[in-house]
């Protein structure tokens, strides 16, 4: 059995993690409620941007703009991302793994990789693959301004013709304790949006008055949704990335307390061993002298 | 006033401004301002810097700043996406002088840096918060 010292030492250690994990969850609530706070309210604008956008391009010529028109496609650009920082579980490791599976499912198509956020930077970044575009540490202050440069920079490249789709994995914020990975097709604006719907409003049969004409409506309105997409993506990781901090420091904690509790018995048996040994000793020791 | 009612959207991207039923709605057009009533046309059009007015079932009127975005209106529903909205007396005034003297400064300066355009934006958006807000 282990000594008293040895057993007291790891209570502390013990003692010590457990207020830093408790510490973190803390933090991870604070920074959740602000992160939710955000997304679901931006969630409403982006779910009405993509349905006008949708139902304008039933009406209009898609060759208007080039973001909404397909190509063959012959080189893939996946955007993956990540979180800056680990002690979330398997927020990253799940992400990425999800990542791999995909890029290994597109068979002939090349394939390169943009990372948003650190761990997925430093983990593509050390491997083999074409990691065109990298952005660590975005989101510990998360600007619209970052999704309007990712977005610019992947128009780009869009336009000219270093690859022909850009998908997005990210994780998506469902509930503070779930997150669900989604693939999302960015570019082109993907064809079931791009084809003619069958709404159960009727829209598409009605003529709209165009101010000033359709063309101008949706050369405005792509960009602005590519923006908001991206920011929404932004937002949802963020969110789902503290949730599943909380999570796991909140299952951190537990652990830690369970191992204290475990280790305070150990430690108090080997207490009372230890004084039961003495009495023996002692009295034995004075039994001892008196039979002398 | 029921039956003259429509519904109406104010959406941006960081909360939904407005959501209810009004029976008069004006934006600024891109093409020129106008009015939306009961039974309008479909329409989709843009719509820039300026003030939104919109006139509730109560018949109070409020009055909104927007720097731009769009407007659908179909079959009575009227949905606006807008960059920014804020209803008159939720602007900051503080914040929209010190923009507008910001603006005003660099244009003053007439430095070959300055991204006018940007600027001559900037401008128009805080002349505009603060006619809106001082409309109360």
């Amino acid at each position: 059995m282990a000594t008293l010292r040895e057993i007291r030492h790891r209570i502390t250690g013990v003692t010590n993690t457990q207020k830093i994990t408790k510490a973190m969850k803390m933090v991870a609530a604070a920074r959740l409620r602000r992160a939710q706070e955000a997304i679901v309210s931006a969630r409403p604008y982006a779910r009405k941007l993509g349905e006008l956008l949708r139902h304008l391009v039933t009406k209009v010529d898609v060759n208007l703009n080039p973001l909404l028109v397909g190509r063959e496609t012959r080189t893939v650009l996946l955007v993956v991302v990540t979180a800056d920082r680990g002690l979330c579980g398997s927020f990253n490791s799940n992400i990425i793994k999800a990542a791999i599976q995909r890029l290994k499912t597109q068979g002939d198509v090349a394939t390169q990789v943009m990372t948003i956020g650190r761990k997925g930077t430093e983990f593509f970044g050390k491997r083999k693959y074409d990691v065109v575009l990298k952005h660590p540490g975005i989101f510990l202050d998360l600007e619209f301004d970052h999704a309007r440069s990712f977005v610019q920079e992947i128009t780009e490249g869009y336009l000219e013709g270093r690859f022909d789709k850009v998908e997005v994995i990210y994780n998506e914020f469902k509930s503070v304790i779930q997150q669900r990975i989604v693939v999302e097709q960015l570019l082109p604006i993907p064809a079931e949006e791009t084809q003619p719907s069958k709404d159960s409003k009727g829209r598409s049969l009605v003529d709209y008055i165009y101010e000033p004409s359709s063309a101008e409506i949706v050369n405005v309105l792509v960009p602005r949704h590519l923006n908001f997409q991206m920011w929404r993506i932004l937002l949802e990781s963020n969110a789902a990335e503290q949730g599943a901090r909380m999570t796991a420091m909140d299952n951190a904690t537990e652990n830690a307390r369970e191992l204290i509790r475990d280790l305070t018995l150990k430690f108090n048996n080997a207490r009372q061993a230890s004084i039961t040994k003495e009495l023996l000793e002692i009295v034995s020791g004075a039994e001892a002298l008196k039979a002398s | 006033m029921a039956e003259k009612a429509f519904k109406l959207e104010i959406v941006t991207p960081k909360r939904v401004v407005f959501s209810g039923e009004v029976t008069s709605f004006s934006a600024p057009g891109v093409v020129g301002g106008f009015q939306v009533l009961k039974n309008h046309a479909p329409l989709l059009s843009s719509i820039e810097v300026g003030e939104v007015k919109l006139v509730d079932v109560a018949g109070t009127e409020s009055h909104f700043a927007t720097s731009g975005g769009v407007v659908e209106v179909h079959d009575n529903k009227v949905m606006m996406l807008a960059e920014t909205a804020e209803r008159s007396d939720e602007i900051d005034v503080v914040r929209a002088q010190a923009a507008r003297d910001r603006a005003r400064k660099l244009l003053a300066e007439k430095k070959s840096d300055v991204d006018f355009d940007r600027a001559r934006i900037a401008l128009f958006r805080a002349l505009n918060r603060l006619k809106v807000a001082n409309q109360l």
